[in-house]
């Protein structure tokens, strides 16, 4: 008896022995494809953080499905086509069950192929110009409809503002914006004499003229308001020219869809003050999700001067959402996730409920907020509840009868509500 | 006796006198405190009437509080309900009364929260200040006061101005004064039209931004006489407004010509003087930005100095590093441009990864010293911003001293006996070693101090220098390799041009023209506008 009940535990003993090499082995897999060098680093570096922050506190939990995650970094250096490279790496060496990454549409295009070809998964979290929805993609940042076309509604109905600068650096992001932009204008009845458009080359750094351009266009009597596309850098001696011109944010304020949290930490915020921001989130609002996981991004970097910003929040849901459908669908399986995250719901850290909606895209709220001397954001306003994401903007002529549905029976990116046809992917 | 009780009279006078002013403003304070109280409590948008009833019980003393609200440095003491400054000193916050600057040593930043304002509030703020600053002593606060309130015309700020015109001594103030009113008469509908006519024509005369506003405005009035005379006046003002855009437009197109030739003045030495092509050029100017950091970072208490400090520095900074890759680089190679170009294109990637690791990749920061900071107004249309005319003068300044340099010293004598002939030269005794290695270290500490000079105008990367390599040799071969004037010709005609061209074209497409217009006129001389005459020169 005492015999039997030893070579039993004995046994089963060393069945647990076997059993746990082979469960560590089984892991989930998640595959980070942010820039760790090079023009990006600044601001992706952050997002791998966020991404292996949630993998950790994930795993506290537990992990998924009884199994533990695992995060595989890669670096594509700032490098559009090592992004298509490394994305194929991930899926095909590692094996990861879902990617975050991506930052530049650029660099989105650049994997898109890969992930299409050998059905992988992505989830994007930075704010971009629209006019896609694959299926292996969700977009967690703000489309044009949830970030530049309620901040010039807040232009137009709260401050007066009758002509409009679209200021931008020179690629993809701000031209399709400006475009989508320049039509809601338009439809709004404001007059193509009100609009000035203006496009620079990345890193501009001498802003005298079109400053003063700037200046003379806002001196015709009527309230004007420059709407921002200008990107990185190239921001600083843009606001400080602004500034020695003596164009305050009272007269003309500058709303910009590409300044945040981040981008404020190293700058002298001193000639930004007063001026605007859109995103979907601000580091200042006060929630107790918030707060939480402001203390925990502290926590987890140990450094209690580090920042948050909307994509990183965009890169919260888009975890959490994915871990919610991962456990719903009962598998990695990328079909049945994809399936599975649609209609997910998550908190937002600034309040109410994001959604996933059948298009790939988010519902959010959208916050205009005005710049502080801190370098944070006090909120001057925000939609009533959330703004479903468009993938396909409704203000442009080629793609104002195209929706996306993924779900039965439609399942398609790009579907004509007119002509009842799925033109298919062309990515 | 009676002497003696007339002064006890009068000093028992001052006392009580002292004593009842202090004792009206101990009122005034208390006064305050419930409404202080309040604003500390307040959400944004319930800030303003709050604002106002503290306006209304006020005078000047209440000057220092808006200021201190309208820069953001107004904290809110939960627990005494009071408000309370803050100001940095050395690097260190403190806070203080704001009425009476008394330092409240025993506050940490836990315990206070910000007020925030918005632009609204700082809207009403400007205003304000202006309103309670109209009755200042001195007149050109006055003046200022007057101008500012020119956007914000209501009711009672007109009712005011109207007291305080007739009485007003000063000129200058008098004349904001009456185009205040004047501004007021033109937009009252219900006056009559010749009234409103004689007040238009006498806005006319004025640039200021907020009368044009008014104008455009009034061009859509009902009145047809009122809106003939308004379009006049507007005429008017953009005939002489487009003379200042002129001139504007120029000051623009020089102060890029400075920076252009800031930046390429030393390549004229290195590659114009010596034939060096080298990429790290604008790594030298990067790690000159990089030494004004650097020289700020360690006198954080002088920022207004710590030009005067950056200057020789990264001269030096720049110049060693110059003197460093000469001899251990460039002397090796010399006589072979191909591989002169790689390697030092080799050593411009080798330094920039160097930045990167010591100071990070992001951007940092560089403080403008508050001399150099704002702009020169010399009317409401025309306004030249002071750091780019400090920079325009201090290019000229260091292509002045430079030429001398060449022309009138000794080692400028053997850079040219160098430059000319090398081996006559070395016939005649000049170590051509040495004089190789300061012309490199020369070009590189020139630089170095073009680098101190654009860190006030851009930002300060790893990637600084790349942005400028492209421009530098432009302008050299534009210039005429070899000759200093071609490059300072070529400098401020490319920067005009460029400057003229933007308003029409944009930024991108004034850039490529340019340099089509630069390939094109290469092709017609290859020299450059200046070239070198002579049998060397061949």
């Amino acid at each position: 008896m005492k015999i039997k009940t030893l070579t039993s535990a004995i046994v089963l003993s060393g069945a647990t022995l076997i059993a746990l090499p082979s469960l560590a082995a089984d892991t989930i897999k998640v595959g980070v494809l942010h820039s760790l060098s090079g023009t990006m680093a600044i601001s992706e570096t952050t997002l791998k953080d966020t991404v292996l922050m949630m993998v950790d506190e994930q795993n506290k939990k537990g992990g998924l499905l009884g199994k533990k995650i695992e995060a595989v970094v890669v670096d594509p250096a700032s490098n559009w086509p090592l992004f298509a490279e490394k994305g194929r790496e991930l899926l095909t060496k590692d094996k990861v069950d879902v990617i975050f990454g991506s930052w530049t549409s650029v660099s989105r295009k650049s994997v898109l192929p890969v992930l299409e070809e050998l059905n992988g998964l992505m989830f994007y979290p930075v704010q971009y110009e629209g006019e896609e929805s694959s299926k292996n993609v969700f977009y967690t940042g703000a489309a044009p409809n949830q970030q530049a076309i309620p901040a010039v509604d807040y232009l137009m109905n709260d401050l007066g503002v009758e002509r409009f600068v679209l200021a931008g650096t020179d690629y993809v992001y701000p031209r399709t914006t400006n475009k989508i932009l320049e039509a809601y204008l338009k439809g709004k009845g404001v007059a193509a004499k009100d609009i000035m458009i203006n496009y620079t080359p990345f890193g501009h750094s001498d802003w005298q003229s079109i400053v003063s351009d700037i200046k003379k266009f806002g001196s015709e009597g009527k309230k004007t308001a420059v709407v921002s596309t200008i990107n990185g850098d190239a921001n600083v001696p843009f606001y400080k020219e602004l500034g020695n011109q003596g164009i305050s944010s009272e007269d003309i304020p500058v709303v910009a869809f590409s300044v945040g949290e981040e981008e404020l930490s190293g700058l002298d915020t001193k000639p930004l003050v007063g001026h605007l921001a859109a995103w979907n989130y601000f580091e200042s609002v006060d929630t107790p999700e918030n707060e939480a996981f402001i203390k925990a991004w502290h926590a987890y970097t140990k450094n209690p001067d580090r920042v948050t910003n909307d994509p990183m929040e965009a890169t919260y849901i888009g975890f959490k959402m994915w871990a919610n459908a991962v456990t719903k669908a009962g598998t990695t399986d990328v079909d049945a996730v994809e399936q599975a995250m649609i209609g997910q719901t998550t908190p937002n850290l600034t309040g109410g409920i994001a959604v996933m909606n059948k298009n790939h895209h988010l519902s959010k709220p959208v916050l205009i907020g005005e710049i502080q001397d801190d370098g944070q954001f006090e909120v001057v306003w925000e939609t009533d509840g959330v703004v479903a994401g468009d993938a396909w903007s409704d203000f442009l002529p080629g793609s104002k009868d195209l929706i996306s549905d993924w779900t039965a029976p439609i399942k398609c990116g790009n579907y004509n509500t007119k002509t009842k046809t799925c033109s298919g992917q062309n990515y | 006796m009676r002497r003696i009780t007339l002064r006890h009279c009068i000093a028992l006078c001052c006392c009580l006198f002292g004593l009842f002013s202090l004792s009206t403003h101990a009122a005034e304070a208390a006064s305050f405190d419930p409404l202080l109280a309040e604003l500390g409590e307040a959400k944004i948008k319930d800030m303003e009437p709050i604002l106002v009833r503290i306006e209304a019980v006020s005078d000047e003393t209440v000057l220092p509080l808006l200021r201190t609200l309208l820069n953001g440095n107004l904290y809110y003491i939960k627990a005494e309900k009071k408000v309370i400054g803050e100001f940095e000193s050395n690097g260190e916050t403190y806070y203080k009364d704001v009425f009476t600057d008394e330092i409240n040593a025993g506050i940490d930043r836990r315990d206070v929260d910000k007020i925030r304002v918005n632009n609204n509030l700082r809207g009403y703020l400007r205003n304000a200040i202006a309103r309670i600053q109209l009755t200042s002593k001195s007149p050109s606060v006055r003046e200022n006061a007057v101008r500012e309130l020119l956007s914000k015309l209501d009711g009672s700020t007109v009712a005011v101005l109207e007291g305080l015109y007739p009485n007003e001594t000063n000129k200058k103030v008098k004349d904001a004064m009456g185009l205040a009113l004047a501004m007021n008469t033109a937009s009252q509908t219900e006056l009559a039209a010749s009234n409103r006519i004689a007040a238009i024509e006498k806005l006319s005369s004025s640039l200021e931004n907020d009368v044009r506003n008014l104008l455009t405005t009034l061009t859509r009035d009902d009145n047809t006489a009122v809106v003939t005379a308004a379009n006049i006046a507007l005429e008017k003002i953009a005939q002489r407004a487009n003379r200042f855009a002129f001139v504007d437009q120029l000051f623009f197109g020089l102060s890029l010509g400075s920076v252009l030739l800031l930046a390429s003045i030393g390549l004229a030495i290195t590659f114009g003087v010596m034939g060096v092509i080298n990429m790290a050029h604008g790594e030298m100017i990067m790690l000159g930005a990089y030494t004004t950091y650097v020289v700020q970072l360690m006198m954080p208490n002088y920022i207004d100095y710590s030009i005067w400090v950056a200057i020789p520095a990264a001269f030096l900074v720049s110049g060693l590093m110059g003197v460093l890759i000469e001899r251990l680089v460039i002397c090796r190679l010399h006589g072979r441009p191909l591989e002169t170009l790689l390697a030092t294109f080799g050593i411009s990637l080798i330094l920039q990864q160097l930045v990167r690791t010591i100071f990070s990749p992001l951007n940092r920061q560089v403080s403008t010293p508050s001399w150099m900071s704002g702009s020169w107004e010399i009317n409401p249309v025309l306004s030249l911003t002071l750091n780019r005319l400090y920079i325009l003068a201090f290019a000229l300044l260091v292509f002045i001293v430079l030429v001398i340099v060449l022309k009138k010293t000794p080692l400028g004598l053997n850079v040219r006996a160098v430059s000319q002939n090398r081996n006559m030269a070395k016939a005649m005794g000049v170590k051509t070693n040495w004089v190789d290695a300061m012309t490199f270290g020369l070009g590189s500490g020139i630089a170095g101090i073009a680098g101190v000079a654009l860190s006030q105008l851009t930002n300060v990367g790893p990637n600084l220098g790349q942005s400028y390599i492209i421009d530098s040799f432009m302008v050299v071969v534009f210039g005429g390799v070899g000759n200093l004037l071609g490059t300072l010709v070529a400098a401020f005609t490319l920067g005009i041009a460029t400057k003229f061209l933007e308003p029409t074209t944009g930024a991108v497409l004034a850039a490529i023209l340019v340099l089509v217009f630069i390939i094109l006129f290469i092709q017609k001389r290859p020299k450059g506008l200046f070239p070198q005459k002579g049998r060397a020169a061949e």
